[in-house]
């Protein structure tokens, strides 16, 4: 399910199936994709943040025309307990993997992995900080 | 500012271009006599060879590499460098003025963070600025290459960076009636290219970056992102556009403009340092 900015529109809640990912993808050429992504973080339920939210920033192989610190960035994931993966969606190698990626963390999160949760990510994130 | 005016004048009012450049290998400043001969052999053999500006007309281009002490930052910099070329007038010696064709300089402002960490026999001059035919650039910046081992690439300058520029310089106090600030956006993603500019009037500018900067001498990027949200803001309850969604590629104050593909224009001598020391920033950031 994509959507533009949160909250979700809440007459299609019954039917919506469980969410067990979160991904906000911020443009690195966009400054007001950052503002809309802080401002959606407002509305996520505090249990989603164990692990169920990863940030996404695309079009880091452009440098010379980013409009983001992204020093802040990383702070938005180290403030959220959550991981930010760089990537370049224009480049199809780098989709595909990214893609293959978030799946897999989809999977985790949706507890299809035996002995793994979502859980492990935050303790991962935890374990680089202590280093 | 301790900067001679008269020496620096030409700087002003010209539109130069930028690149980053790797520090020179036993650059010597004795011999900067040798080397504006050797380079003005070198472009008259690339002339020879077909290269020429203008075809099926004799030039004889004249070459002056000076060095400019006046425009350093800290002690560890290297006095800039500047490289003249020049048509000689008409075949004979006669004293009619020869008329500049090009310029080129090199120049370190605070660029110590990397003077600090190479090893001796390089000199550090980041910073290259040209005004002048694309093909004399080329001439030269193949010349240096070839004899100080150094790479030259063009410096562009990103949003983010362009929005500190604007922050920063709409805050000078300037003693003269200014002129507006301005930032132009393009707009992504549409089938005709779509550009919009916004014009501040100067006054305003700098009352807003004044509520917005809290330690005098000092530039936090959460500074810049409050300044800029306010002129976002300030454009969107207008016109309901999202200027953060599109792309900042030129901004000009009274002090000096830039363009995101690396050129700059400086319009006030008394700000000139502050200028070229962010510039050398940049050119440093690209070379690290």
């Amino acid at each position: 399910h994509i959507a533009t900015s949160l909250p979700l529109p809440s007459e299609r809640d019954h039917l919506r199936p469980r969410i067990d990912l979160i991904v906000f993808m911020i443009d690195i050429k966009s400054k007001y994709s950052l503002r809309n992504v802080e401002a959606s973080l407002a509305y996520v339920d505090a249990s989603f943040f164990l692990g169920k939210v990863c940030f996404l920033v695309t079009g880091v192989g452009r440098v010379n025309a980013c409009s983001i610190d992204t020093n802040a960035v990383c702070k938005l994931g180290e403030t959220y307990c959550s991981p930010v993966l760089f990537c370049e969606l224009e480049l199809e190698g780098i989709r595909v993997v990214t893609a293959q990626r978030l799946v897999r963390m989809l999977q985790i999160c949706a507890g299809h992995i035996p002995g793994v949760s979502a859980l492990s990510f935050v303790s991962l994130m935890r374990n680089s900080d202590d280093d | 500012e301790n900067v001679d005016p008269q020496k620096t004048a030409f700087l002003l009012r010209k539109a130069w271009t930028l690149y980053s450049v790797t520090p020179l290998y036993r650059f010597r400043r004795a011999r900067l006599r040798d080397y504006a001969r050797l380079l003005s052999a070198f472009i008259a053999a690339e002339k020879q060879k077909g290269l020429a500006v203008e075809v099926g007309v004799e030039l004889d281009i004249k070459v002056t590499v000076s060095s400019l002490a006046d425009l350093v930052g800290s002690e560890q910099d290297q006095a800039a460098v500047l490289v003249q070329l020049s048509l000689r007038s008409g075949a004979s010696s006669r004293n009619s003025e020869d008329k500049l064709v090009w310029s080129g300089w090199f120049c370190s402002v605070y660029g110590d963070d990397l003077s600090e960490n190479v090893p001796e026999d390089f000199t550090c001059l980041p910073l290259f600025l040209t005004h002048g035919a694309e093909s004399y650039t080329s001439m030269v910046g193949s010349w240096f290459q070839k004899t100080f081992d150094c790479c030259f690439r063009r410096l562009a300058i990103s949003p983010l960076n362009l929005s500190w520029m604007v922050a920063m310089w709409a805050g000078c106090q300037l003693d003269r009636a200014a002129s507006a600030v301005e930032l132009v956006f393009s707009v992504p993603r549409l089938s005709q290219p779509l550009d919009i500019s916004y014009a501040i009037h100067p006054e305003d500018a700098k009352a807003l970056w004044d509520t917005v900067q809290k330690t005098p001498g000092e530039v936090t990027q959460e500074e810049v992102d409050v300044f800029m949200d306010c002129l976002y803001a300030h454009f969107h309850r207008h016109f309901k556009i999202h200027l953060s969604a599109a792309k900042l590629v030129k901004i000009s104050t009274a002090v000096a403009s830039a363009h995101c593909d690396g050129i700059v224009k400086i319009l006030h001598s008394q700000y000139l340092s502050g200028v070229l020391m962010l510039l050398t920033e940049l050119a440093v950031s690209q070379i690290q």
